[in-house]
């Protein structure tokens, strides 16, 4: 009995990992879109969330049937909590990446700014790779690696500020890129927040060791919108 | 630890059947008015320990049982201990329904009877009490005369639960109450269990891991006459700190 | 629960491609004047699990008891209707119970090996059915006590008297027993109910290697049991079949009340 729950298991990790790994590139994507200006991209991006969110409906099933068949316990229950609360929070990374895609198919003709564009591929390059290593920190079950992941978003919300300020120190100089700064700053407000779900998934992964949650994000949230 | 609200204390009990060592040395507590439920494998020696609470084994030959067991902070192995007594306030509840061939009334007026109680009122009044609080009353009312055997097994295993409360005890050992009963008559003595629960503490041996996780508030592990975890229930079905623990009740054995 | 329930609208049909080993139709049981199953109509998919569930006296059992006709046993019990094994009617008085039998093995509650050795147990049906070479018979009980899961554990004490073996390992030296006469479909009657969890898991583990071989039907008063194992389940109350669906939907989001009820343990 034991044994075709495992594999019932294994499966939900399996899918769980892949519906991780087509978030990570949905979001490296629309990035690319953005910074390119590359609608056709945009528009899969847009396509493809269909796919997660259906990944997302699925997982949730599987792991609601294993509950009511299999009356798991202790680790085996985490696991199934873990990837039914985590799947979610993939599922709204995805619909961040999605709003940046929007983003990039709404621009039509805004005066850019190159080095802000710079520095938004820059973040979402961290973010990137955060939401490699957490997928990875997931796969080996691996505390310290989470907990490391957790931290780099310290400096997600540092580009962050980064990026809303000098958006607005541009739009008081030059009214012509308003409109350009504002999805300027949409987007790494979007990126920001995939940052926090990485850090959200980081948690879980703790709790799947630990059985404890614990609160990853140390920095002070009240203080989000850096003043101008 | 404090004994002070304990209301059985264990500390080091070994119980040997000849030269075989069935408990190894068990150390635990029990609080009133809550439900602890023993768990482990067939030969871990639960059921053993269960029956060293109220000196049962004392009916087993050559039985030997060493340490301490103190119930309301009196050792209830001193020679003064009168063990008639002592199962008055330590009520046991077996596997099997065991009504005895008579009336359900004469089934929980038994006890009383036996303690010498006359008084055919106050008798009734407490047999109507007690088939009331191990909710059957309503089902054997109109037929208190009728024989207990007639009785579907879940309503006896409840007229038996009824013949223990009529006693008064303070304390309800079980061992596999309901495992030779059907899930609406275990679900009906579960649920009876939990209202109990405000007047008696009851210890329960089940091999039912989710009755144990359903009903008891403490929950105690034993693996090869050894208590090898105990703790919150809610802790130990959610986290467990031994290994050992974690596979019996995750179903990953042998 | 409603007084009729339009048990058409809540019973499978099994997918037009399964293939069916087993069925009843319209199967009722009397005993003597008590109608104890009241027109049962079930199809058992092959090489599938089965569950049927139900409080006591729902019938559950008797049903199952039908299927190879062992209430045949009972002088008082009068079954009609059909019970079509591969298409064909075996409630009929032409039909050879005995060898019927041999396709529709059964598995009771309490382990009841005989009290010889765990070769003869196994060997000793196929004796009586005309087995009579050494090397036939021990590549039968080899293979069945393998297919049983219990091969590794006694194989160097293939002599031994069965009654020394452990509760679990008894169960399945009897599960042994009954596939050692290679039949289609397996009936157990709550097998593991007398057994602690870590015998039950060891019979339920057998159970799912063996449905790759065997259709199998299992009573079992542990819902837990039947949600783990079986693909089917079927939910037995006062003689009739009130839902039968795949397991996954049956605990999961049942079509009937009391379906609800007994499966979430707020019957009664």
């Amino acid at each position: 009995m034991r044994r075709v729950f495992e594999e019932d298991l294994n499966d939900l990790h399996i899918h769980f990992f892949q519906m991780g790994k087509a978030v990570n590139e949905a979001i490296y994507k629309s990035v690319k879109a953005f910074v390119n200006h590359d609608k056709a991209l945009a528009k899969e991006v847009i396509a493809g969330d269909i796919a997660i969110n259906k990944d997302e409906a699925d997982l949730e099933n599987k792991c609601f049937e294993l509950i009511a068949l299999q009356q798991p316990v202790t680790t085996d229950l985490r696991k199934i909590v873990t990837i039914m609360k985590a799947s979610s929070d993939l599922e709204r990374m995805g619909d961040h990446a999605v709003s940046i895609a929007k983003s990039t198919i709404r621009v039509k003709g805004n005066k850019r700014d190159y080095e802000i564009e710079a520095q938004i591929a820059e973040m979402s390059e961290k973010v990137k790779i955060m939401v490699q290593d957490v997928l990875q920190a997931y796969v080996g079950s691996d505390v310290s690696k989470a907990k490391k992941v957790a931290l780099k978003d310290i400096d997600v919300d540092h580009d962050f500020k980064k990026i809303y300020k000098a958006c607005i120190r541009q739009m008081k100089n030059d009214p012509e890129i308003v409109l350009g700064a504002t999805d300027y700053m949409l987007v790494a407000g979007f990126i920001e927040r995939i940052g926090d779900y990485v850090t959200n998934i980081s948690e879980w992964i703790i709790y799947l060791d630990t059985g404890k949650m614990a609160e990853l994000n140390t920095h002070n949230k009240n203080d989000f919108f850096p003043k101008a | 630890m404090t004994s002070e609200n304990h209301i059985i204390e264990t500390k080091d009990v070994h119980l040997y059947y000849g030269k075989k060592e069935a408990l190894k040395g068990v150390s635990l507590d029990f609080l009133p008015n809550e439900i602890t439920a023993l768990i482990g494998p067939s030969g871990c020696g639960k059921s053993t320990y269960l029956r060293t609470l109220n000196r049962m084994n004392d009916l087993i030959p050559d039985v030997t049982v060493t340490g301490n067991v103190t119930f309301e902070n009196k050792d209830i192995y001193s020679p003064k201990m009168d063990t008639v007594e002592l199962r008055k306030k330590i009520g046991m509840v077996f596997q099997q329904p065991n009504p005895f061939p008579f009336s359900i009334f004469e089934n929980v007026a038994y006890g009383l009877r036996i303690a010498g109680m006359k008084d055919k009122a106050k008798i009734a009044e407490i047999v109507e009490a007690s088939l009331k609080k191990a909710a059957v009353w309503e089902d054997v009312k109109d037929k208190l005369s009728k024989s207990a055997l007639a009785l579907s097994g879940g309503q006896q295993q409840r007229v038996c639960i009824a013949r223990v409360l009529a006693v008064e005890p303070a304390i309800i050992l079980l061992d596999e109450p309901t495992s030779a009963l059907d899930p609406v008559s275990s679900g009906k003595i579960e649920r009876m269990l939990l209202e109990l629960k405000e007047e008696y503490t009851m210890i329960i041996v089940t091999h039912n891991m989710q009755q144990a996780s359903r009903i008891s508030d403490k929950t105690a592990f034993f693996l090869d006459g050894h208590l090898i975890e105990h703790g919150e229930t809610r802790q130990i079905f959610t986290n467990p700190h031994k290994k050992e623990t974690e596979d019996y009740i995750s179903g990953r054995f042998g | 629960m409603s007084e009729k329930v339009d048990l058409e609208t809540h019973i499978i049909k099994m997918k037009p491609d399964a293939s069916v080993d087993l069925s009843t139709k319209d199967l009722h049981v009397w005993y003597g004047q008590n109608e104890a199953i009241k027109g049962v109509t079930l199809e058992f998919e092959e090489n599938k699990i089965t569950s049927l569930i139900g409080p006591s006296g729902c019938g559950k059992s008797t049903y199952l008891r039908s299927l190879n006709r062992m209430n045949d046993e009972i002088q008082i019990a009068r079954v009609t209707g059909e019970i079509l094994y591969h298409g064909k009617d075996i409630n009929t008085p032409e039909t050879d119970v005995y060898e019927m039998r041999k396709n529709i093995g059964m598995v009771f509650q309490r382990p009841n090996p005989f009290s010889k050795s765990i070769y003869d147990n196994i060997s000793f049906a196929l004796k009586r059915h005309g087995v009579k070479d050494k090397n036939a018979l021990d590549e039968a009980v080899e293979t069945s006590l393998k297919q049983a899961a219990l091969w590794e554990q006694v194989k160097d004490d293939l002599h031994k008297n069965a009654l020394a073996l452990s509760g679990g390992q008894q169960q399945r030296l009897c599960i042994a027993r009954a596939i050692a006469l290679k039949p289609d479909v397996l009936l157990l009657d709550e097998p593991a109910s007398a057994l602690d969890p870590i015998s039950t898991s060891q019979v339920e583990d057998t159970l799912l290697q063996l449905k790759e071989k065997y259709s199998i039907i299992i009573v079992t008063h542990n819902m837990q049991q039947a949600s783990r194992i079986s693909d089917y389940t079927a939910f037995f109350y006062l003689g009739n079949v009130i839902e039968y669906d795949e397991t996954r939907k049956v605990f999961t989001r049942p079509k009937i009340q009391s379906t609800e009820d007994y499966v979430s343990g707020n019957f009664g």
